[in-house]
């Protein structure tokens, strides 16, 4: 094992936690500020994915295809918000549970019955194709690039929470929501604004991952889950936990699979190795997950301590 | 008082026309029906399972498929050893017979259930979907990538188990078996919901702190509520996999805990019958719809909508009037 391919790794480790923090902010955001576990959240990455790679097709740009990836998106979530989301806020957590659960099926479906039942294939953009020299190692610009990415969403969103007006909302929101509708906020509006802002990151990720996976029905449940998983570790409603969650669930996860298949290939024959160390590989993060909820059952970061 | 007589009624009629319909298909040579009849007798002792955590004890595990999966594996392993006449661990022989397979699906499940139990059940509402729903994915990805039982691919059962003195690859004498199961895990529901453990149980989910006050541990009794779905899912498991003569990682995927959810939901949560009438809805529908137009699931989306939206207290709920413990 060479420290290039080691340093490849770690990085491929980072980029897939910055789009795990895109998928994470959304749905720890609605629930923070709404109360709301929204198990659709991956059919919104799947949406902005087909979307995308749909207009990338159609106008031949992909930088066109994200727009409509991410407009895609966000108008997908502010339609679910208002038709359906709405009624769900003072429902029990089942009701929640069981509605987006519908969602999935009928998104799934409805993007099966628009774009056929064949993946979408979205191509890197021809100017981000290609490795870069970082001195160690070559690395792929494309994924290069979604890291940059990860970190100006990051930070964007931090300074829209933490010094715009509608950021002070959704924090008032957080403590209180009947305070700040009684002080002529309009809660309606701001909810269905925070769900498609969620939305539109999901959308982001999807468009963003499509051009290094095919782009297919069922791609956002995997992510949903490992979004769960980030958020329980991070503490639900943090937008930091989600940040240090969706890190440490990439690289773990990343690395585990990286390395555990090496190690045990120290005193195990060669194709044994590889099964046990994958298997184990996707465990990982799981077990980091009960570990956590063990040492700190609120999570790292309790967003309500 | 009326309503309970009612619901009383329609358990009855449910119980009857699952063993008519097949009946029925029995004497018409219609070897389809009963093996339709048998999948919804099979999901239904599933979803009592988790009804017994769901309903009752207010416990919104999304990982139940983790113990069916599990189930079908058990069934899976020890036919493939039995066939092979290789040991399984440490020199322990597969075997064939069902019995001896229901009753190892219930020890591995029920062992499974208290290790998720005693780590999820420390937590509570939207932690508890989250991480009962992650504890599934740990044990579905290792199915698929663990290569000694076809990973991916999954397990084929050759030679259906045995029950003794049935012939279980007759749809018919499978069927029976899969009844008698539903009817007997039935009465074990009904018993513990009139039981001192299960009003202990429903208690801790109307109010735990009330609960606890008058001397109730709501983690102990939870937990045994969780272990007890978690094996009578596993069972059901293990008679899916014999059903199908086939296991794969896709009985512990996410889409099966949804699945189970919606029997309850679609059925009426906590009532005796509404898995009953949950599976036997969700089947119908599949048959039904899936034969009209390859998008079904999008219909019944919309579906299960509209029930969580405008009709809650499912099926049963509908016609036996409103949930008396709610």
């Amino acid at each position: 094992m060479s420290l290039a391919l080691f340093i490849e790794q770690l990085l491929n480790g980072v980029q897939f936690g910055l789009m795990l923090f895109l998928m994470s902010a959304g749905l720890t955001l609605v629930f923070g500020v709404m109360g709301l576990i929204n198990l659709a959240h991956g059919s919104l990455y799947m949406i902005g994915a087909f979307f995308c790679a749909a207009a990338a097709a159609a106008t031949g740009s992909f930088w066109l295809g994200l727009v409509a990836g991410l407009a895609a998106a966000a108008a997908a979530g502010a339609i679910i918000e208002i038709t359906v989301i709405r009624r769900l806020y003072d429902r029990d957590h089942l009701d929640q549970v069981l509605a987006t659960f519908a969602l999935i099926l009928i998104l799934s479906e409805g993007v099966r019955m628009i774009f056929g039942p064949f993946p979408l294939y979205l191509n890197v953009p021809d100017s981000l194709r290609g490795t870069i020299d970082l001195g160690i190692t070559q690395y792929s610009l494309y994924r290069l690039t979604l890291i940059g990415f990860g970190i100006a969403v990051a930070v964007g969103l931090w300074l829209l929470i933490a010094r715009t007006r509608l950021g002070i909302r959704i924090r008032a929101g957080e403590n209180d929501r009947e305070m700040i509708a009684a002080l002529g906020v309009n809660i309606r509006v701001l909810y269905t604004v925070v769900f498609a802002l969620g939305a539109a990151l999901a959308g982001l990720a999807g468009a963003l991952v499509g051009a290094i996976q095919s782009v297919q029905v069922g791609m956002g449940e995997p992510v949903l889950i490992l979004a769960f998983v980030v958020i329980v570790i991070g503490g639900i409603g943090s937008i930091k936990g989600a940040m240090v969650g969706a890190l440490m669930v990439g690289v773990i996860d990343t690395m585990g699979r990286f390395l555990l298949p090496r190690f045990f290939a120290t005193f195990l024959e060669p194709s044994q190795a590889m099964g046990v160390g994958a298997a184990l590989a996707s465990m990982l993060i799981y077990v980091l997950m009960a570990l956590v909820l063990v040492l700190r059952p609120k999570g790292l970061f309790p967003a309500h301590a | 008082m009326r309503e309970m007589r009612r619901e009383h009624m329609l358990n009855v009629l449910l119980a009857v026309a699952l063993f008519a319909v097949p009946l029925w298909a029995y004497f018409a040579s219609e070897p389809f029906v009963i093996t339709l009849a048998t999948r919804v007798a099979i999901l239904a002792m599933a979803g009592v399972g988790l009804n017994l955590a769901l309903g009752l004890g207010g416990m919104v595990s999304f990982g139940h498929a983790v113990f069916f999966g599990l189930g079908g594996y058990c069934a899976g392993v020890l036919a493939h050893h039995a066939f092979s006449g290789t040991p399984v661990l440490m020199g322990l022989p597969g075997t064939n017979q069902m019995l001896v397979i229901w009753l190892v699906a219930m020890l591995t499940s029920g062992l499974l259930a208290l290790v998720i139990g005693a780590l999820s059940l420390r937590t509570s509402g939207i932690f508890f979907i989250m991480i009962t729903l992650a504890f599934a994915q740990m044990f579905f990805y290792f199915a698929l990538s663990w290569p000694a039982y076809g990973g991916e691919d999954g397990l084929p059962i050759f030679v259906r188990n045995q029950f003794p003195g049935l012939n279980t690859m007759r749809p018919w004498e499978l069927f029976v078996v899969a009844y008698g199961l539903l009817m007997l895990v039935l009465a074990l529901f009904a018993v513990i919901r009139a039981s001192r453990f299960g009003a202990a149980l429903m208690a801790i989910r109307q109010n735990p702190d009330r609960a606890a006050a008058v001397g109730i541990s709501p983690f102990g009794v939870k937990l045994v509520a969780f272990v007890i779905s978690g094996m009578i899912t596993g069972m059901a498991g293990a008679m899916m996999a014999d059903l199908t003569r086939f296991v794969s990682p896709a009985m512990m995927a996410w889409q099966m805990s949804g699945e189970l959810i919606v029997i309850i939901i679609l059925g009426g949560t906590g009532r005796l019958f509404g898995p009953v009438a949950g599976a036997a809805i969700l089947v119908g529908f599949e048959v039904i719809f899936g034969g009209m137009t390859e998008h079904w699931k999008f219909w019944l989306g919309l579906v299960l909508l509209a029930v969580v939206l405008f009709a809650r207290g499912g099926f049963v709920g509908l016609l036996a009037g409103r949930d008396r413990h709610g």
